[in-house]
C-alpha cells in the first residue's frame, strides 16, 4: 500500500479577531479546527459542507494560498519522498507550484479579462520554463482540445465566452504544468444546470484519461455523489463524517449528513420533503457552541453531547464520524 | 400540493408577453411571446436557464422593466376586481400601478441584503410599507410587523425589528423579506430565486416556511428558480422557459413524470441527483446557449435538440398549442401550429 | 451552422478577438462630443510640436511704436481665393497723447499661406523659414490677434505659449502618475509597514495647503536660472502634490485586485511578485488611470497659469498663457485693449476640451456605467 499522495494532519487555519482602538486580539474565528484526512493518488475526495464550514479555507490552506496556523500537509512528491507544505517559505514552494493546481468558482473572475487565451492558458508554462512561443502555442492547442475547444480560440478574449466555456479554459489552465492533484473550489456552482452536467462529464473524463487526484470542495451533495470516491463531512470547521461515497449516502453516520441529505430537492414531485427538517442556524465559527458543535440542532442531542467534544471515530472499516452514538443511530 | 381549483377564474393572466431590450449591439428579445395564467391560492414554478427570460417576466408584471428595456407587445391581466385590468397599460410610477404593488402583489427578491436599506432598520421597512398600504398608525403597524416576524418564524421578534439587515444572517434576511412582501396580505407574490444565495438546510426551512404561509393566506405563488428539486417540492403548475419562450408547461406531476417537450425531457436527465447513478457520465444537452444577439431562427431550442425534424424546426416557429386544459407545448413533434412570420 | 448564425457569429468574431483598447475605443467613438474634443487637442498638440510653423512673426519681436494695435481679422475672399487683413491706421490723440488705432477694410493688407517667414528650427533638428501664414510683403506686420503693451504680436506669442502651457501639464501629470502608482502600488501591494508610512505621508501633502507651498518653492527658486530650467522646476513641483491622489486610488485598486481569483490563480503557477503586478494588476486598471490623468491635466494647466499670472511660475521672457494674461492685470490696460484677455478663452477651450475627453475615456473604459 504506497504511501497517500496527500496526508493532511491536524489542519488549522484560526483569524484573530482585533476589537477596540489599540486592535487587541479578543478571540479567534476557528475557521478550520484539526482536520485531518489523506487523498490516495488516482481518487478524488469530496470536501462538503455550508457555508462558514472551512471547507475553501481548507483547501486554501492546502494550496498554500493562506498559511496555516498549526499542522502538517504531507505531499508524496514523483520520487516518492514525503514533504510538508504548510511550513514552507514561497521559494520552497516553488518547485511543488507546478504539481498541485486549482479550478476556480467563478468563471468570470479567474481569468484575467486583459489577456487572451493563449496568454491565460500559456502563462503556468511560460513561468515554468517554457520560453519557446511555438512550443507555448502546441500546448495551448493541445490543453484547448482537450477541454472540448477550438484551438483556433486561443486568439480571443475571455468577455467572448459563456460561463460553462470560461470555466473550460479555467481547467485547461489548471491541466497546463500536468500537476498531480487538482483542487477545484465548487467548479460547478455557479453554471446552469445543463452545462455542470457538461461540465462534470469533462472533469471525470479527465482523472482517468490522465489520472489526477481530485479534492473536490462543494455545497451540493449531488454534484459530489457523481464525481467522488470518498466524502468528508465539514461542519464549524470540523471534519464530521469521512468515508467512501456509497457508505456515506447509503448509510451516513452523522445527525449532520443525515439532515443534509434530506434537505435537498428531490426533483419529484411525488416525493414529499417535508419531514424532519433541521432547524436552527450555524453558529459561528468565532464562537462555537460547547461540546459537540451540532449539539442545539440534533434531535438526537443529550446532556453528554453538550459537556463533551466528540472526537473522530472509526464507526466501520474506513468510514469515521464524530458522534458520541455514530454505531447507534439508525440515519 | 392542493388541487388546482377549476371553478375560478385565473387571478393574473399573461397573454403573449413580449419584452426587448434595445442595446447598442442589437436588439434583444428577452421574452418573446410568454403566455400563462395564474390561478388564486396556486404555486406556479418557472423553470428555466440564464437568458430565458424568466426574470424579465416577473419584472414586466411588476411593470419594473426600465430603459433600454421596453414591453413591446401582449397583456398583462390581472383581476383586482370584478374586471381584469391590463397591467401594461398602467403608467410604471402611477398611482394604481404604486397602489398595486406591495399591497397586491408583493415580490421576494433573490438578494435579500440589496433589498433591505442598510441605513434603516428592517422593522422600520415594513411599518412603513404597512402604514402606506393599510392607512393605520405608527403603533398598530408596529403589532402587526411583530405579528408578522412571530408567523415567519423570527425568534426575539420586538428586538430583532430593531435589527439592521446587515446585522442578520442569510436566513433570518430572507425570513424578514418575506415578511416584508406578506406584510400588506397580497394575492400574488412573485419569488424570484429566493432560496439561490442560502445554504441548503436552510433553503429547505425556508421552502416549508413558504409552503404553510401559502396554505394560512391563501396567496398565490409564482416561483422562479433553476432548481429543478425547488420546483417538485414547491409548485403545482410548472412553465419550462428557453430563450424568452415557454416551451412547455402543466401541472407538475406530467412536467417530471410525462414530459412532453425534448428540452425538458434533456433537462430533467441531466441533472444529478442523489438517486442516480455515481461516477458515470450525466446526459447533457449537446451545444451552448446561443448568444442574446445570435439567436437561431425558427424554434429557439432546434440546434441543441436530439429529436429534430430538419425541414420544419429550422424555419418555424413553433406556437404554444394547449393539448388539454392546463397543458401546453411548443414543438413540431406535438403540433403542426407555428407562429405566424 | 445556418447562414444567419454564422453571419451573427463574424460580427461576434470581431468582439472576441478585440483586446481592451480596441472596446474602449469602440465605446469612446460614440461620444461625439468627446470625439470632436479629441481632435480639438490632437491641433493644439500639433502647435505644440512645432509652434513657430504657426507663428505670423518673431514672437519677442518688440517695436513700442504698434502698441495696442487691435485685432485684424482675417478674410479670405476678395474676388476669388484672396486671404488678406484690413489695414491699420494710426492717429495720435491729441489730449491722452496715446495712439489710437482703427482698421481700415477699404487697405488691405494680403496674406499668403506657407511663406517664408523668419527662420526657426523644427524640433531642434533641421532649419526651414516656411511659416503657415504671414503677410505676402514680408517687411509687413500683420496682428491676426492683435498687438500687446510692447507691440508684440500676440497670436504668434499664444502659438509659443501654447507649446509651453501644454507640455507643462502633460509633463506634470505624467510625473505625478509614476509617483502616484508606483507609491500607491506598493501601498496597496505590500501592505503593512510600507503602507502605513506612505499613507502617513499622503495624508501630510495633503494637508498642507498648496497655495503656500508654491509660493514659497517659486519664490525659492534662484533669479539666475534660465527660463527652461525655471519651467522644469515648476513643473516638478506642481507634481510633487498632485499625485497623492492617484496613489490613494491605485493603492485600493491593488487591495481590491489582491484577491482577486486570477491573481491568486497566477501565483499559484508560480508567477513572481513583480509579474503580477506588471503584467496583472497594473493592466486591469491602466485605462482607469488613463481617463484619470486625462481629468488632471487640465489642473496642471490652471495651476500652472495662475502660478506665472501671479509672477511666480514661468516668467518672461519665457512665454505661456499665465504670463500672456499677467498683461491683462491691468483695468486700464484692459479697457483699452480687450483682446488681451484671449490667452484667457483659449486656457477655457483646452481645459474644456481635455475635461471632455477624459469624461469619455472614463465612460468607455468603466464597463459598469451602462
Amino acid at each position: 500500500m504506497t504511501a497517500p499522495l496527500l496526508d493532511v494532519r491536524g489542519l488549522r487555519k484560526f483569524f484573530p479577531i482585533a476589537k477596540g482602538m489599540l486592535r487587541r486580539v479578543t478571540g479567534h474565528v476557528r475557521a478550520v479546527d484539526d482536520v485531518s484526512f489523506t487523498v490516495q493518488e488516482g481518487e478524488a475526495l469530496g470536501l462538503v459542507g455550508e457555508s462558514g464550514c472551512g471547507k475553501t479555507t481548507t483547501a486554501r490552506c492546502i494550496l498554500r494560498a493562506i498559511d496555516p496556523t498549526e499542522g502538517q500537509v504531507l505531499y508524496r512528491t514523483r520520487d516518492d519522498t514525503i514533504v510538508d507544505l504548510a511550513p514552507m517559505s514561497a521559494t520552497e514552494l516553488g518547485p511543488f507550484r507546478k504539481e498541485i493546481q486549482m479550478i476556480f468558482q467563478d468563471p468570470f473572475g479567474s481569468l484575467n479579462p486583459r489577456m487572451t487565451l493563449f496568454d491565460n492558458v500559456g502563462e503556468p508554462l511560460l513561468v515554468n520554463g517554457m520560453r519557446s512561443r511555438r512550443e507555448r502555442m502546441d500546448r495551448v492547442a493541445e490543453l484547448l482540445r482537450l477541454v472540448g475547444l477550438r484551438p483556433e480560440f486561443m486568439h480571443r478574449f475571455p468577455h467572448a465566452f459563456s460561463g460553462g466555456q470560461r470555466q473550460r479554459i479555467g481547467i485547461a489552465r489548471a491541466l497546463a504544468t500536468g500537476p498531480r492533484l487538482v483542487v477545484a473550489d465548487e467548479p460547478v456552482s455557479a453554471l446552469d444546470v445543463s452545462v455542470q452536467a457538461q461540465v462534470l462529464n469533462l472533469l471525470l473524463e479527465l482523472q482517468s484519461r490522465l489520472r489526477l487526484t481530485f479534492l473536490f470542495v462543494a455545497h451540493d451533495l449531488s454534484v459530489v455523489r457523481h464525481i467522488c470516491d470518498r466524502v468528508a463531512v465539514m461542519y464549524v470547521g470540523q471534519l464530521v463524517e469521512l468515508a467512501a461515497t456509497d457508505a456515506v449516502f447509503r448509510r451516513p453516520r452523522h445527525p449532520y449528513t443525515a439532515a443534509l441529505m434530506r434537505a435537498v430537492p428531490v426533483p419529484d414531485p411525488r416525493v414529499s420533503g417535508t419531514n424532519a427538517i433541521l432547524k436552527g442556524e450555524v453558529p459561528s465559527p468565532a464562537s462555537p457552541p460547547s461540546g459537540c458543535y451540532f449539539h442545539p440542532r440534533c434531535m438526537f442531542a443529550e446532556e453528554r453531547c453538550q459537556r463533551e467534544a466528540p472526537t473522530l471515530q472509526e464507526v466501520t472499516p474506513g468510514h469515521f464520524a464524530r458522534c458520541h452514538f455514530a454505531t447507534e443511530l439508525e440515519l | 400540493m392542493p388541487p388546482i381549483p377549476t371553478a375560478t377564474d385565473p387571478l393574473l393572466q399573461v397573454r403573449d408577453l413580449r419584452v426587448s431590450f434595445r442595446m447598442d449591439e442589437g436588439t434583444v428579445r428577452a421574452v418573446d411571446g410568454v403566455s400563462f395564467d395564474v390561478f388564486p391560492g396556486q404555486v406556479v414554478g418557472i423553470v428555466g436557464e440564464s437568458g430565458c427570460g424568466k426574470s424579465v417576466t416577473m419584472r414586466a408584471i411588476l411593470q419594473l422593466i426600465d430603459p433600454p428595456g421596453r414591453i413591446t407587445g401582449g397583456e398583462i391581466l390581472y383581476r383586482q376586481g370584478a374586471t381584469p385590468i391590463d397591467l401594461t397599460r398602467l403608467p410604471p410610477r402611477g398611482r394604481l400601478m404604486r397602489d398595486l404593488r406591495g399591497a397586491e402583489i408583493a415580490l421576494i427578491p433573490q438578494e435579500p441584503m440589496a433589498a433591505f436599506s442598510p441605513v434603516h432598520t428592517v422593522g422600520a421597512q415594513i411599518i412603513e410599507a404597512i402604514m402606506l398600504h393599510e392607512r393605520c398608525g405608527k403603533g398598530q403597524a408596529r403589532a402587526m410587523t411583530v405579528e408578522l416576524f412571530r408567523d415567519v418564524g423570527i425568534s426575539m421578534a420586538e428586538q430583532r425589528i430593531d435589527a439592521y439587515s446587515w446585522q442578520m444572517s442569510g436566513g433570518l434576511r430572507q425570513r424578514a423579506m418575506i415578511a416584508m412582501a406578506l406584510s400588506c396580505k397580497p394575492r400574488l407574490l412573485i419569488a424570484d430565486e429566493p432560496t439561490t444565495a442560502i445554504d441548503v438546510t436552510t433553503q429547505a426551512q425556508i421552502l416549508a416556511l413558504l409552503r404553510e404561509l401559502q396554505r394560512k393566506y391563501d396567496t398565490a405563488i409564482i416561483f422562479i428558480t433553476h432548481d429543478l428539486g425547488v420546483i417538485a417540492q414547491m409548485a403545482n403548475y410548472v412553465v419550462v422557459m428557453y430563450l424568452g419562450r415557454i416551451m412547455e408547461e402543466g401541472p407538475v406531476d406530467e412536467i417530471f413524470h410525462a414530459p412532453l417537450h425534448p428540452y425538458t425531457k434533456a433537462l430533467l436527465r441531466s441533472i444529478p441527483s442523489l438517486n442516480s447513478e455515481t461516477r458515470t457520465a450525466l446526459p447533457v444537452i449537446a451545444g451552448t446557449l446561443p448568444h442574446p444577439f445570435n439567436r437561431p431562427p425558427g424554434c429557439p431550442f432546434h440546434p441543441r435538440c436530439e429529436d429534430i425534424l430538419p425541414e420544419r424546426c429550422a424555419t418555424a416557429v413553433p406556437a404554444l398549442h394547449t393539448l388539454a386544459p392546463r397543458r401546453a407545448v411548443s414543438c413540431f413533434l406535438h403540433s403542426e401550429l407555428a407562429e405566424p412570420a | 451552422m445556418s447562414d444567419v448564425q454564422a453571419i451573427g457569429a463574424v460580427a461576434e468574431d470581431r468582439i472576441a478577438v478585440a483586446s481592451n483598447w480596441k472596446l474602449v475605443w469602440w465605446r469612446f467613438r460614440r461620444h461625439h462630443l468627446a470625439l470632436f474634443s479629441g481632435g480639438v487637442l490632437i491641433c493644439m498638440y500639433l502647435v505644440v510640436l512645432c509652434p513657430d510653423f504657426f507663428t505670423t512673426q518673431d514672437p519677442q519681436q518688440t517695436d513700442a511704436r504698434q502698441a495696442f494695435i487691435p485685432v485684424q481679422t482675417l478674410h479670405f475672399f476678395d474676388d476669388g481665393w484672396n486671404p488678406w487683413v484690413p489695414a491699420i491706421a494710426g492717429k495720435r490723440n491729441p489730449v491722452t497723447l496715446r495712439m489710437e488705432w482703427t482698421t481700415d477694410p477699404q487697405r488691405k493688407v494680403h496674406v499668403s499661406f506657407f511663406t517664408p517667414g523668419s527662420p526657426y528650427r523644427v524640433l531642434g533638428l533641421f532649419e526651414t523659414n516656411i511659416h503657415l501664414l504671414g503677410a505676402a510683403d514680408p517687411g509687413q506686420r500683420i496682428f491676426l490677434l492683435g498687438s500687446d503693451r510692447l507691440g508684440r504680436d500676440q497670436w504668434s506669442r499664444i502659438m509659443r505659449g501654447t507649446q509651453t502651457s501644454m507640455t507643462v501639464g502633460l509633463v506634470a501629470v505624467t510625473l505625478s502618475v509614476i509617483f502616484g502608482v508606483v507609491l500607491g502600488g506598493i501601498s496597496g501591494y505590500f501592505g503593512g509597514f510600507l503602507d502605513q508610512v506612505i499613507q502617513r505621508l499622503i495624508e501630510l501633502l495633503q494637508s498642507v495647503p498648496t497655495i503656500p507651498i508654491w509660493l514659497a518653492l517659486s519664490a525659492a527658486l534662484p533669479r539666475d536660472w534660465t527660463p527652461i530650467q525655471v519651467f522644469f522646476a515648476i513643473t516638478v513641483i506642481l507634481s510633487l502634490v498632485g499625485w497623492t491622489t492617484l496613489a490613494r486610488e491605485v493603492r485600493g485598486r491593488f487591495l481590491a485586485l489582491r484577491e482577486e481569483d486570477f491573481v491568486l490563480a497566477a501565483r499559484l503557477a508560480g508567477c513572481g511578485r513583480m509579474r503580477i503586478i506588471l503584467r496583472h494588476m497594473v493592466p486591469t486598471f491602466l485605462s482607469h488611470i488613463i481617463a484619470t490623468s486625462s481629468l488632471a491635466i487640465p489642473v496642471m494647466i490652471i495651476n500652472e497659469t495662475s502660478l506665472s499670472f501671479l509672477g511666480l511660475g514661468i516668467r518672461p521672457p519665457a512665454i505661456s498663457w499665465g504670463v500672456l494674461l499677467q498683461e491683462a492685470q491691468n483695468i486700464q490696460t484692459l479697457a483699452l485693449a480687450p483682446w488681451l484677455l484671449i490667452p484667457g478663452l483659449i486656457v477655457i477651450i483646452a481645459v474644456l476640451a481635455f475635461n471632455l475627453v477624459g469624461d469619455g475615456l472614463r465612460d468607455a473604459s468603466d464597463p459598469y456605467s451602462h
